[in-house]
């Protein structure tokens, strides 16, 4: 789960010793390993020449990172206006009653996580979720049953 | 440039995409190839024409016809038909709501056909990554006409006759910020596009920059000439990958072009932009929290004066502008300030974009002109409201707007007259809301979404929201009392003047506007424990109606629970104990149906007194309601 030495140096290497790299730089290592481990912090830290206590600051103030391991599957679910006033909550919630875990987490097994996002920008389709980068327009109960077998079927990747 | 006999314009905006269009579009090209069309007939993607509601859509040109909710399966007939025979297929069309027939072209269609296209002139008929079709349409003209024939006094004195004010929200004219800039001693000077498109059911700026990203870009090298700037910065929100990768595509053109860069056309003028990937934080649309995020801390919004303009990013002078206000700025000067002027109301000038979303036929973005009726918007060109259910509100400016309700139906849409009902033209979303929202549930929405979205600076935001929606969830349970009201009402110009930024300055007013126009819902929530719309778990209950339930098992094999007993052909019964009120089992329930009722209050017994009201929800099962 963690990246090794070498491929953090790799992310980093261009930044040294620049302060204003610092989200770009989170951005890169979240992007490849979908998480940022203290060890990455620690890293990034030392690198940009930025303290550690700002490093955990932007890292915890920008919703895009997540200090934990994220699940090999991710459901998101749009919770914006449109989405909300068309039953996006109730679909989320039953999004949490399928996978058993609340909004923000990971089941046990790795194997999914659960995340609620403002707005997608893509009102049309309220209620949106998104699974795996696809996105399911006028979503429903039943058709959120379907996808989450599929992806349960389909296995790991 | 080749030309062909017809060109197929299938949209590749969000919506669509996410449709299928990409498979629709894959599906053309494989049958055009397969009839031996290739060099007759063009297959494109063009940015998103806003007809959201209605995708994958197809235009074929120079025709106009207009082809919607296609499915790869209606090619082969759709290009036999329309392509080989000359027949345009009836059934692919636009058909409106309460007609028979459809409307073959887009022009005729009532979404299209109020509209008045500035900002979005190029949807639809231009591929966003071609840079040669931008040009085609007088792309790039304003900007040789900035850097060859006008000054940058002379830029900045067109663009203020214009009277173009800032997009975004709070309505700043933008020739002033720009001679603000220009006139700070110190330098260098940056510029910077706001693209943090954070209100939720906004997406216009999301749009443009997939669908025109080349008038962003234009309107940036003519502003930086005007305040004398050689760097700029594209701020876009991370949820927008497609616009990301649309802007990169766009940049890297114009710069092999020489429209972006050192010695622009020529001319001298150095000027090159970087795009900026945002990392998920509402404030960070917030201009001084933008700022700090470019420069890679926290989204912090700081005090205001001393204003961007004089010191900005790195304590230099910086002009920001949201991504609609950019892409006005080619038009104003290619067609001159008095012909954007001649558009709008005394002071909003110009068109406005609104993303029309909710509980509405038409969903999708609309460009019209500054002091339009919000009835001709609501109805006019967004349909009315589907499942015959009747308009409620509209909530215009995301969570620091407010609900407009149906006696205001006929205001006028400009900055001014919005502000004095109690909201702001804001960014530009428009969600439609009918009688089965709840204003007091999207009071505590929006409430909620600004307490966590608060970045915590100052006191009277971050408590001041919590608090008021800790008030609010309190009253959605039915646990409030007469003082909440005042409570509110107190708390909200506190949280007003005391916050920093904008943010928490606006915060409030979702709740202001909803006590102000439907404070019957909020009272019938503290005194009746009712909730009107049948919205708030706490005061409803599922029923299943006797008379009308068949005994089909349906909704007994779908609740999570087990809440619900029956055997076949026997009326089925809801254990109100074991319900969670999921809604599920009125999801399932077949439309001729409808034995699944929510009552409100939700005590057993309160139900059937006079105050109690009971109805079949409009079932959002049926998609038209949803």
């Amino acid at each position: 789960m963690c990246p090794s030495k070498s491929e953090l140096e790799a992310l980093t290497e261009k930044s040294t010793g620049q302060k204003r790299a610092l989200i770009q730089v989170l951005q890169d290592i979240q992007d490849r390993i979908h998480w940022l481990p203290a060890e990455a912090l620690e890293h990034v830290a030392r690198t940009l020449g930025v303290p550690l206590a700002q490093v955990y600051g932007v890292a915890t103030f920008y919703k895009f990172f997540s200090l934990e391991p994220r699940g090999r599957h991710v459901c998101t679910v749009c919770l914006g206006t449109a989405c909300h006033v068309r039953g996006g909550q109730a679909l989320l919630e039953h999004f949490e009653r399928k996978l058993g875990i609340a909004a923000g987490r990971t089941t046990p097994d790795g194997k999914f996580t659960l995340e609620r996002v403002n707005c997608l920008g893509a009102c049309a389709l309220a209620p949106l979720a998104v699974v795996d980068g696809r996105y399911y327009g006028r979503m429903s109960e039943a058709k959120a049953d379907s996808v989450l077998a599929g992806v349960r079927e389909d296995g790991d990747p | 440039m080749k030309t062909y006999r017809a060109y197929l314009y299938v949209c590749a905006g969000t919506g669509c995409v996410s449709g299928g269009a990409f498979e629709v579009k894959a599906a053309l090209e494989e049958e055009v190839r397969r009839r031996g069309l290739a060099d007759e007939v063009l297959v494109a993607a063009a940015g998103c024409n806003g007809f959201c509601e209605r995708g994958p859509t197809l235009l074929v040109q120079p025709d106009g016809v207009f082809y919607q909710r296609l499915t790869p399966g209606d090619i082969p007939r759709l290009v036999e038909e329309h392509l080989v025979k000359g027949l345009p297929v009836k059934s692919l069309m636009y058909v409106p709501p309460d007609e028979k027939e459809p409307g073959p072209k887009m022009k005729d269609i009532e979404f299209f056909k109020h509209q008045r296209l500035i900002v979005l002139r190029n949807r639809g008929r231009i591929d966003p990554e071609r840079i040669d079709d931008y040009i085609a349409y007088d792309g790039y003209a304003a900007l040789a006409r900035a850097l060859t024939e006008m000054t940058p006094e002379g830029i900045i004195a067109e663009v203020s006759a214009a009277g173009l004010r800032g997009r975004g929200g709070a309505g700043f004219p933008t020739g002033t910020k720009w001679a603000i800039c220009r006139r700070a001693p110190e330098t260098p000077r940056y510029l910077v596009c706001n693209g943090d498109e954070g209100d939720p059911g906004a997406f216009m700026d999301r749009s443009v920059l997939e669908a025109d990203p080349h008038a962003v870009i234009e309107g940036m090298v003519i502003g930086a000439k005007a305040v004398g700037a050689a760097k700029g910065f594209l701020y876009i929100r991370n949820e927008y990958p497609l616009a990301l990768a649309c802007m990169e595509t766009a940049i890297g053109q114009a710069r092999e072009y020489g429209l972006l860069g050192t010695d622009i056309l020529g001319t001298g003028f150095d000027f090159d932009v970087a795009v900026v990937r945002g990392a998920g934080a509402f404030v960070s649309g917030e201009e001084t929290a933008l700022l700090a995020s470019i420069e890679g801390g926290r989204a912090y919004p700081r005090q205001r004066p001393p204003y961007p303009a004089e010191r900005g990013l790195w304590g230099k002078p910086t002009v920001i502008n949201n991504v609609e206000t950019w892409a006005n700025v080619p038009s104003i000067i290619r067609r001159g300030a008095a012909w954007f002027a001649g558009l709008g109301t005394a002071t909003s000038k110009g068109t406005k974009i609104f993303s029309l979303v909710g509980k509405i036929n038409n969903t999708g973005l609309v460009e019209v002109p500054m002091g339009i009726s919000l009835r001709e918007i609501v109805y006019g060109i967004g349909g009315g409201i589907p499942g015959g259910r009747d308009f409620k509100a509209v909530q215009i400016g995301g969570p620091s707007g407010g609900c407009i309700p149906k006696a205001l139906l006929d205001l006028p849409v400009d900055y001014e007259s919005l502000k004095a009902a109690g909201s702001i033209m804001g960014s530009g979303g428009m969600i439609v809301m009918d009688e089965d929202t709840c204003m007091v549930d999207i009071a505590l929405y929006f409430l909620r979404f600004a307490g966590e979205e608060s970045c915590g600076k100052c006191a009277p935001c971050r408590v001041g929201t919590r608090e008021m929606a800790r008030i609010l969830a309190r009253i959605t349970k039915g646990d409030g009392n007469g003082d909440d009201l005042i409570k509110l009402e107190s708390l909200a110009p506190t949280v007003k003047r005391g916050s920093l930024c904008g943010l928490g300055q606006t915060a409030p007013n979702p709740v202001l506007t909803t006590l102000r126009y439907f404070r019957d819902e909020y009272e019938a929530h503290i005194f009746d424990k009712r909730c009107p719309a049948l919205v708030c778990k706490d005061l409803i209950a599922f029923a299943i109606d006797p008379a009308a339930c068949v005994g089909c098992l349906l909704c007994k094999k779908a609740c999570p629970t087990g809440a619900i007993s029956g055997e076949a052909k026997k009326v089925h019964v809801i254990d109100a104990k074991a319900c969670i009120k999921c809604g599920i089992c009125l999801n399932v329930c077949p439309p001729k149906i409808r034995a699944v009722r929510k009552t409100t209050p939700a005590i057993a017994g309160a139900a059937g007194s006079p105050t109690s009201s009971t109805r079949a929800a409009a079932s959002p099962k049926t998609g038209e309601g949803r």
